[in-house]
């Protein structure tokens, strides 16, 4: 059952549910699978927070097609038909990283936001954090975010708040004023992921990314999330949803991505 | 004469998810019984070893209650089994008019009484005050349900989607088994008193150590979910399916009825189906029902093929193409990373092999069909999620859980059966060890 829900943003809701399981059993950087009504889609959500001493499960999401649409418009006291979770693995980070640099681009903030958390709250490793947004008011979680990172660099495409710029110049700009990081965690479109790893890659530095592929199950049984990773075919649902950005073939996935786009484009007419 | 039932028309078929066998008459099923000599020889082809000749008498007398409750002692999905049993294979293939291919119809028969008297006997059950946990709601764990609960214990199976059946609900298509059919099942188990719970995956919603605790014994049917894959070039395009995501989009979230239902599928123009085994020819038939050309690409000879007979005839009557003695090699896709054909490579014969099935080699010889869906039928292997070698399980190289004869596991208190024990099999057989699991737990706990 649904006992909050807010619009943080141009078609950005987070809403907080109950749900016992999925509290006791979380790690961050699992996500879970839901369905809005009984003839639904399944589709992935990161769990973005959890409030263990209320059974509480964050999800946020940005309205993007029809399921999202529809999960906008539950409000409190609403119960959402099917909710499976948590899913994939927890983040686990190399030994001896002290200095992390995450970086968010578009709707990859909120299933960042649980990772910076972790990092900076409960590992007690240094966060320091670049979000960018096509402009201002595609900002989500920043307030958040600001609480517990340790460093923020706002970048926008347009300037019409923090730096100008895309995240690649963000990340720039982070090692200028901080010098070298362990290693760095990107979430957001494939393409940003994409041209993240590649300028991390000229840079030696170490990336994760957490892949969003079309999902069905989330349990490993329909292969639906497959993909090629350094010549070996893994799932997202069962061996990711983090994986080695240097190892992940993005071109392959952003066509993958983009099967069922007409489809969709149905519903919501 | 061996008598078929009715069917609908193919051409009429094709554009609907209707069931295909229409079932018996009561007439035809009278019919049918007085072939049979009660001889009883059949018996030992069926895996639960069924008393055939008991449920026909009672038909042939017309007594179909008594037929159903001869049926029931030993299986307790007879509707489920009357339309999905590989007869030919089991019971049928013992029957002695089957040299002539006139075998008694047995599964039609075992359909025709279970659907004439679905109400199922009211069980009083004595609660013993222990409880026990299935994981998995497939056959074999609504099959351990039902006796475990009947020997009294508390009943809970855990279920990872949203809807109760295993490869019942999401595998086997509504043309050949209906949902409402499953559902009847599954409704029989609730009213017993048995508890679901759906959306739980163990392993990640609750832990396996957490089930031990909260239950005095483990069932594991968690099934052969894992999908083959071809490891050829452009497999991991779009529009290549395995089979369970084509089969799942279709039975479990009904896309066929998208924008009723939300998840979409793109109507493929021309779909080629990799495999000969009952998904194969499940995935072709579907592919067919959405109204494409079906090709369906199988490396040995027809008479190879592990797919039941029925649905073998079914889907060549609906119009899929067999291509046999061909192999795929490589995918190919578009500039876009769709599937726009593949490349089949014919294969020879060079043998038998122990299993009797002809041995095969390539030939290097090759040809491309065009298509714009590919889907890979080709076996099942257990889910990855099961598979963690931890409190006590073990597993061998292909992920099935190691069991004694008992069906027990070498953690004492966890048991297992299905396909996760056999591998890829049949729903009779899963159901079977599942009783035999069973009676192990109940024996074993209760003392
Ligand atoms: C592990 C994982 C975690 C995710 N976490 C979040 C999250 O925390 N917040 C959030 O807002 N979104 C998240 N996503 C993406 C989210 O699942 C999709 O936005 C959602 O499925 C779209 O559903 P829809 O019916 O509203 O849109 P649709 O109508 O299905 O699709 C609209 C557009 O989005 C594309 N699309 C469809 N499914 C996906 C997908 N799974 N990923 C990317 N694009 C897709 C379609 O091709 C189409 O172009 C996550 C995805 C994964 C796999
Ligand atoms: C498409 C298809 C067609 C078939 N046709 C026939 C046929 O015509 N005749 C025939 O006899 N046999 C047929 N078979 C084979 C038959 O269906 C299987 O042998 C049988 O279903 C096995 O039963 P099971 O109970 O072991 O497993 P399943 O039916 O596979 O059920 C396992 C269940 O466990 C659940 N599960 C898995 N992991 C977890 C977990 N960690 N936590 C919670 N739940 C979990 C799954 O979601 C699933 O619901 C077919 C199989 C397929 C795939
Ligand atoms: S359960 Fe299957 S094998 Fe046994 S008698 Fe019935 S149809 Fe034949
Ligand atoms: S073997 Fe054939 S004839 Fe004999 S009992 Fe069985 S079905 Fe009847
Ligand atoms: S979503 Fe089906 S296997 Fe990952």
């Amino acid at each position: 059952m649904i006992v909050k829900k807010d619009k943080i943003a141009d078609n950005t809701y987070s809403i907080w549910f109950y749900h016992p399981e999925i509290c006791n059993h979380f790690m961050a950087g699992q996500f879970l699978i839901l369905m809005v009504t009984e003839n639904g889609e399944r589709i992935p959500l990161t769990i973005a927070d959890i409030d263990k001493n209320n059974s509480l499960v964050r999800i946020i999401f940005q309205v993007v097609g029809y399921t999202t649409k529809l999960l906008s418009e539950l409000n409190v006291n609403d119960s959402i038909y099917s909710v499976l979770g948590p899913l994939g693995n927890a983040l686990k980070l190399p030994e001896n990283t002290k200095k992390v640099l995450l970086v968010g681009g578009g709707v990859g903030v909120a299933p960042l936001y649980p990772k910076i958390k972790e990092i900076s709250i409960h590992l007690k490793l240094t966060a320091d954090v670049v979000i960018g947004a096509r402009n201002i008011n595609l900002f989500i979680l920043t307030d958040e975010i600001e609480k517990i990172a340790n460093k923020l660099y706002l970048f926008t495409d347009d300037g019409s708040s923090g730096h100008k710029g895309l995240v690649t110049d963000g990340i720039k700009k982070a090692i200028e004023d901080n010098g070298n990081y362990d290693i760095c965690i990107a979430i957001g479109p494939l393409i940003m992921m994409k041209v993240v790893v590649e300028l991390n890659k000229s840079l030696n530095l170490p990336t994760y990314v957490s892949l969003n592929p079309i999902m069905l199950d989330g349990t490993g049984m329909c292969g639906g999330c497959r993909f090629l990773y350094d010549n070996e075919v893994k799932f997202v649902c069962v061996d990711g949803p983090i994986f080695d950005g240097f190892k992940v073939n993005f071109d392959d996935l952003m066509k993958k991505n983009a099967q069922y786009k007409e489809y969709e484009c149905k519903l919501n007419s | 004469m061996r008598l078929e039932p009715k069917m609908q028309d193919p051409l009429s078929r094709i554009r609907n998810f209707e069931e295909v066998s229409l079932g018996f008459t009561e007439e035809e099923a009278i019919l049918e019984a007085k072939r049979c000599r009660l001889c009883g020889i059949c018996v030992k082809g069926c895996p639960v070893n069924i008393d055939i000749p008991g449920f026909i008498k009672e038909i042939q007398e017309k007594n179909f209650r008594e037929s159903i409750d001869i049926i029931r002692k030993y299986s307790v999905l007879p509707a489920v089994c009357g339309r999905v049993c590989p007869v030919e294979n089991q019971c049928e293939s013992q029957c002695i008019y089957n040299k002539k291919g006139e075998a008694i119809n047995i599964g039609a028969l075992e359909r025709y009484v279970a659907d004439l008297i679905s109400e199922k006997p009211e069980i009083s059950i004595d609660e013993n005050g222990k409880s026990v946990g299935i994981v998995g709601s497939g056959p074999a764990g609504l099959t351990a349900a039902f006796e475990l609960r009947k020997a009294g214990f508390t009943v809970t199976v855990y279920e990872a989607l949203h809807k109760p059946g295993g490869v019942l609900r999401y595998g086997i298509p509504n043309f050949r088994l209906p949902d409402s059919i499953v559902d009847k099942e599954i409704n029989y188990l609730l009213s017993m008193g048995v508890n679901f719970k759906l959306n739980f995956l163990v392993r990640k919603t609750i832990f396996l150590k957490e089930l031990l605790n909260l239950h005095d014994g483990l069932l594991l049917a968690t099934g052969a979910g894992l999908p083959g894959q071809l490891n050829i070039p452009g497999e991991n395009g779009g529009q290549v399916f395995l089979a369970n995501e084509f089969l799942t989009r279709m039975n479990l979230m009904h896309a066929y009825e998208f924008p009723k239902y939300h998840t979409p599928i793109r109507i493929p123009k021309k779909a080629v189906v990799i495999g000969g085994g009952n998904v194969a020819m499940d995935c072709a038939r579907v592919a067919r029902r959405l109204g494409a050309e079906v090709i369906l690409a199988y490396r040995r000879e027809e008479k190879d093929m592990p797919a039941r007979r029925d649905e073998r005839i079914h889907a060549k009557e609906e119009g899929v193409q067999f291509f046999t003695l061909t192999n795929p090699s490589e995918i190919i896709l578009d500039e876009k990373g769709l599937v726009k054909g593949i490349k089949l490579e014919k294969m020879k014969i060079i043998g038998i092999d122990e299993k009797g099935r002809n041995k095969i080699e390539g030939t290097a010889q090759y040809f491309d069909v065009d298509c714009d869906m590919v889907i890979v039928a080709i076996g099942q292997r257990p889910n990855k999620i099961i598979q963690e070698n931890s409190e006590g399980l073990v597993f061998d190289d292909h992920g099935l859980i190691k069991v004694d004869e008992n069906l027990r596991s070498s953690n004492p208190k966890i048991w297992a059966a299905g396909d996760i024990v056999t591998g890829a099999a049949t729903v009779i057989l899963a159901m079977g060890e599942a009783k035999k699991a069973s009676a192990n737990m109940i024996k074993s706990l209760l003392n």
